[in-house]
């Protein structure tokens, strides 16, 4: 093994050259995940819809999991590495805290899934890219943080809301409409799911509500009690309220002109 | 050149068990009980940086009597081994026997070493199961033997004597807090038979609970709910996070706590 990493590295598995692909390598692929803080703490949810070219993939996937007890990861992308990724994270994360006693910061959380985002650069470069939403609450500044990523590890704190995945857009116009300082838990809760909503509206690879088959976006709350995913009773009342509504106003709410 | 005396395998063996009992029996014991919901680790500790107990897994704990830094490197050693059994595996595949099996092939191989001292060391790897019946507690001596316990097991400077103090009075399905008391019992009787006083905040405490809705079991108990259970209030350590320490152990999701 040391000889040949010394004489021939390229023969190594890790380090083997890629084949040059014809065109977007056909993956299951997100999505788009949400995330608004809020007084005491903040929201991540995320549609549940996979999909392949044109092709639903999945109707019911997991997008957004528990880093730890303190933070949660979104995910937008391909859904195969996504997900090991955030596996190999949440390990991290566990590990850390158990040799040392003691929990990352959440500022130390965000930048080690930036390492790991980077690491990915070289399939991100084959179209296999990777970027998640990380959320947590911070223990030192008691409240939320989101932190947003770009494809090559770019770590950036967004204030207030954020979006990602391909209804990102969508579901950023309409939080930017929606989103108010002083927002309590349940108005957080309800405003990611009109955001994922208008973000299903407009982009074809994001999935509304299914009431037929009982499928609503995972929506989790992070406080200083912990990380906390709402069950599937509490989406499905905030998700028919959200359809309710659309039902007489399709657009959703309005916001005032001045 | 000068000849080596010749010592007999026997006592050379003889010798290196003697000075890590030595070892062993100049740090202060500690104890393990089984109780109702799960299985509590109690030893006196006035550190309070450097712990005694600690969670290797889900439902694995980890206690240990002797050198300090021969144990912490034991300790994160069977942290890197689970960590690893269930990222590549599955959680559910990282068992107490594997790394009991792990330590003790560990300690018997640095036993046996003449390269080496042994370690003066005594390790209990627990596992909480689904109900007191699968639950499973592991004592490693020095040398690398690996003893199954059940219901109450002692490790420590004066091991011997606080286990046959627990042999007889311990009971299946006990609560925590008639386990806490008598294990405190235990643990306060002097090699010469007098007692003592050991104040709650000399105690480390740590319990695997089973009924904990998360799937990490482990949680340390300090402060107010250690001093409420000594005095026999059995609070319900699962839905109590009040003075709780450690990022892992903080407040239950969805529990509403005065602060």
């Amino acid at each position: 093994m040391d000889f040949l990493a010394q004489h021939k590295p390229e023969l190594l598995p890790g380090n083997r050259q890629l084949p040059p692909t014809q065109g977007a390598i056909e993956a299951p692929h997100g999505t788009t995940i949400v995330a608004v803080t809020f007084e005491g703490g903040v929201v991540l949810a995320g549609d549940r819809r996979a999909t392949m070219g044109n092709v639903i993939a999945q109707r019911d996937i997991e997008k957004v999991f528990p880093a730890d007890e303190y933070s949660a990861v979104g995910i937008a992308g391909t859904a195969g590495i996504a997900v090991e990724m955030v596996k190999l994270f949440q390990l991290e994360l566990e590990h850390f805290e158990k040799v040392e006693g003691t929990q990352l910061s959440l500022e130390g959380k965000a930048n080690r899934l930036s390492t790991m985002i980077r690491s990915n650069l070289g399939l991100a470069m084959q179209g296999l890219a990777v970027v998640p939403l990380f959320a947590g609450y911070d223990l030192d500044r008691d409240k939320g943080r989101i932190f947003s990523y770009d494809v090559t590890g770019g770590r950036s704190e967004e204030h207030g809301f954020a979006a990602t995945g391909s209804g990102s857009v969508f579901a950023r116009g309409s939080m930017k409409k929606l989103y108010r300082e002083d927002l309590g838990e349940e108005e957080a809760t309800t405003l990611v799911v009109q955001a994922l909503y208008d973000a299903a509206d407009d982009d074809s690879a994001t999935g509304g509500p299914d009431v037929a088959r009982r499928i609503y976006p995972i929506v989790t709350v992070i406080t200083e009690d912990g990380f906390r995913r709402l069950t599937d009773e509490e989406t499905s009342e905030i998700a028919r309220s959200v359809l309710q509504r659309r039902l007489e106003q399709p657009d959703g709410p309005r916001a005032a002109l001045l | 050149m000068s000849t080596p005396f010749y010592v007999s395998p026997q006592q050379a063996m003889a010798d290196r068990a003697e000075y890590a009992r030595k070892g062993i029996a100049r740090g202060r014991s500690l104890v393990v009980l089984q109780y109702a919901d799960g299985i509590v680790f109690v030893g006196e500790n006035p550190s309070r940086a450097l712990h005694k107990f600690s969670e290797i897994y889900d439902r694995i704990g980890f206690a240990a009597a002797g050198k300090y830094n021969e144990y912490e490197n034991l300790r994160i050693g069977g942290v890197r081994y689970a960590d690893l059994r269930g990222y590549t595996y599955d959680r559910g595949d990282v068992t107490a026997r594997g790394l009991a099996n792990v330590y003790a092939q560990t300690l018997g191989t640095i036993f046996s070493s003449a390269a080496e001292k042994p370690y003066e060391v005594e390790l209990v790897v627990a596992e909480v199961g689904e109900t007191p019946e699968g639950d499973q507690i592991y004592r490693l001596p020095h040398d690398g033997s690996i003893v199954d316990e059940h219901g109450s097991v002692a490790v420590g400077g004066n091991a011997e004597q606080i286990s046959s103090y627990l042999d007889q009075r311990h009971r299946d399905g006990m609560t925590l807090s008639e386990a806490l008391k008598l294990a405190v019992q235990a643990l306060s009787r002097d090699t010469n038979g007098s007692e003592r006083e050991i104040p709650a905040e000399r105690l480390e405490v740590a319990v695997l609970d089973r009924t904990r809705p998360q799937k990490r079991k482990f949680k340390r108990i300090t402060g107010r709910q250690l001093a409420r259970l000594l005095q026999g209030d059995d609070g319900d350590a699962s839905k109590d996070a009040t003075g709780v320490d450690g990022p892992a152990d903080a407040a239950d999701a969805g529990d509403t706590e005065e602060k």
